[in-house]
């Protein structure tokens, strides 16, 4: 097994691991909110969790680089082909691309999701459980591929299933960004 | 007495009781009751050893498997795809390599009608199993033979692949367990309780006579695709159904009345890498080109299917699932699209 197989598996391995190894979020408070309470709670964890660093594009302005608030969380955009990643000399094992939407690492490459409710590209069709079932399990729907990094899905897991709940309740009411996300590409 | 003053004292208060706590795992399968009393091996004549006719394939392990019924206690069998166990129903499946047990896992059903799972690895003596960590081994533990070392499963794992349906066991169900047996079915293992037998046994409640009278089957045009199809069901149709959480994918592979149709020159929405021309799900005369067997033939973590629980491809599998999209769909396809053919038969 090579250095770069290694350390892929080894990220791989607790990107998958760590949501088994936390101990069950308590019950919280935020259960049993009115809807808009609830949307409210969700907009305010999406603000100061980070979802806005990697799933919403960053373009230069006149600040210097940051979100556009008009793809906002539609995640990795689709017409941005991305050219064959660098390989880094260790230490460097990863390398980003300036939408902060791309990503590249002994994993291979993952793109950030889109998260807007749009049917076919983003979580139109996704339940709450779903999107649960995903942070909980560190799995695409909870039971399909691993979520690859940077995806923090071992930190997130810590939520409770309300406050999940209300992240979910949150991005189902922006606008829907029609924009297909490619498949994460394996190392190569 | 103290249970009657605690029901009292939260009643007066106006609060609900705290559930029970849950009884902790017992750190040894031999603690689970699935053998006699003093032994570590020797199995409870009264738990019923059980066989899928399309078991889920592991690496090639062999298995075993068993279900235990509390005394008088019945199934509600109601409904044949999604049977209702009583609480206290226990379940194990042991994994064997090279005729040496590895790991035997463990669903409970709790007095609250919640499940349980836990999964025990065996000693290198061969002695007993000890209850595995909460996130499993990820490592695998050592086997003889292909696969080499042998995955445990988290207990995240364990739902993620038991509650994609409407009932959590998979493998004792009116059509797993029919007595009108697939003889085409890959990896089975020798019977044990059937469809039948449970039914004389009076294990069975509301069971539909019509399926004693004709046992339950798959429907398919030839030995081949019913055998395909068994093998869909048993080893995707878990997640891949219209009941579960995976529902919005869109995909059924348990096989029921129109399951292909979701398959059948359906667009993927996986792209397989370096694949473009794999556009969909199934492409009749195509395997090469359709995107289940490319990701059952795939063990890259972002393509294979499925996606947790084996290290090794499973050729046979692949290989049935290619003839029939290859020969049996193909020529069905090539039925179809000919009216001079049609018409000469007519």
């Amino acid at each position: 097994m090579s250095h770069r197989t290694s350390i892929a598996a080894v990220i791989l391995g607790l990107a998958v691991l760590a949501p088994a190894c936390n101990p069950s979020p308590p019950a919280s408070a935020a259960r049993g909110l009115e809807p808009e309470e609830k949307v409210a709670r969700g907009k305010y964890i999406v603000s100061t969790a980070g979802c806005h660093d990697c799933h919403t594009p960053w373009k230069m302005g006149p600040n210097g680089p940051a979100p556009d608030f008009e793809r906002a969380l539609s995640g990795h955009p689709a017409e941005l082909v991305m050219p064959p990643a660098p390989r880094p000399e260790m230490p460097w094992v990863m390398t980003a691309s300036a939408t902060n939407t791309a990503w590249a690492g002994p994993w291979g490459v993952s793109f950030t999701a889109n998260l807007t409710p749009d049917p076919e590209t983003g979580l139109g069709k996704w339940t709450a459980k779903n999107f649960i079932d995903t942070i909980r399990n560190g799995r695409h729907l909870g039971a399909g591929r691993p979520l690859l990094p940077p995806m923090p899905a071992p930190v997130y897991a810590q939520m409770t299933d309300a406050d999940l709940e209300a992240v979910f309740a949150y991005l189902q009411t922006l606008p829907a960004i029609k924009n297909p996300v490619p498949q994460p590409l394996p190392p190569g | 007495m103290r249970r009657v003053v605690l029901l009292l004292l939260f009643g007066w208060l106006g609060c609900d009781a705290p559930p029970p706590a849950p009884v902790p795992l017992p750190p040894r399968l031999s603690g689970t009751g699935l053998t006699v009393a003093g032994s570590t091996t020797e199995i409870d004549p009264g738990h019923l050893p059980f066989s899928p006719q399309y078991p889920l394939w592991t690496d090639g392990a062999s298995k075993r498997r068993w279900i235990h019924l509390p005394a008088g206690k019945t199934i509600d069998a109601s409904r044949a795809d999604a049977w209702s166990f009583p609480p206290g129903t226990r379940l194990w499946k042991e994994f064997s390599f090279g005729g040496k047990p590895a790991e035997t896992r463990y669903m409970e059903r709790l007095p609250d009608g919640t499940w349980r799972y836990a999964t025990y690895v065996w000693t290198a003596d061969g002695r007993d199993a000890e209850l595995a960590p909460e996130a499993g081994v990820r490592a695998g533990v050592p086997v003889e033979g292909p696969p080499g070392r042998h995955v445990i499963p988290s207990r995240g794992d364990c739902t993620a692949c038991h509650e994609g349906r409407t009932t959590p066991v998979l493998g004792f169900t009116a059509l797993q367990l029919s007595p009108d047996r697939d003889p085409g079915a890959l990896h089975a293992g020798p019977g044990g309780v059937d469809l039948a037998s449970l039914a004389e046994r009076g294990l069975l409640r509301g069971l539909p006579p019509s399926l004693l009278e004709t046992p339950p089957r798959l429907e398919a045009a030839s030995p081949t695709e019913r055998a395909a199809l068994g093998y869909l069901h048993g080893n995707c149709g878990g997640c891949h159904n219209t009941e579960g959480p995976l529902a919005s994918v869109g995909m059924d592979l348990l096989g029921g009345p129109g399951a292909l149709a979701t398959v059948l020159g359906q667009r993927s929405g996986f792209r397989v890498p370096r694949r473009p021309d794999a556009v969909h799900r199934v492409e009749a005369g195509h395997a090469d080109r359709s995107v289940i067997p490319l990701r059952m033939r795939s063990r890259e973590a972002l393509v294979q299917m499925p996606p947790i629980g084996t290290a090794l491809v499973d050729e046979q599998a692949v290989a049935l699932i290619e003839r029939w999209i290859d020969e049996d769909l193909a020529r069905r396809q090539h039925a179809a699209a000919s009216p001079h053919r049609k018409e000469k038969k007519e």
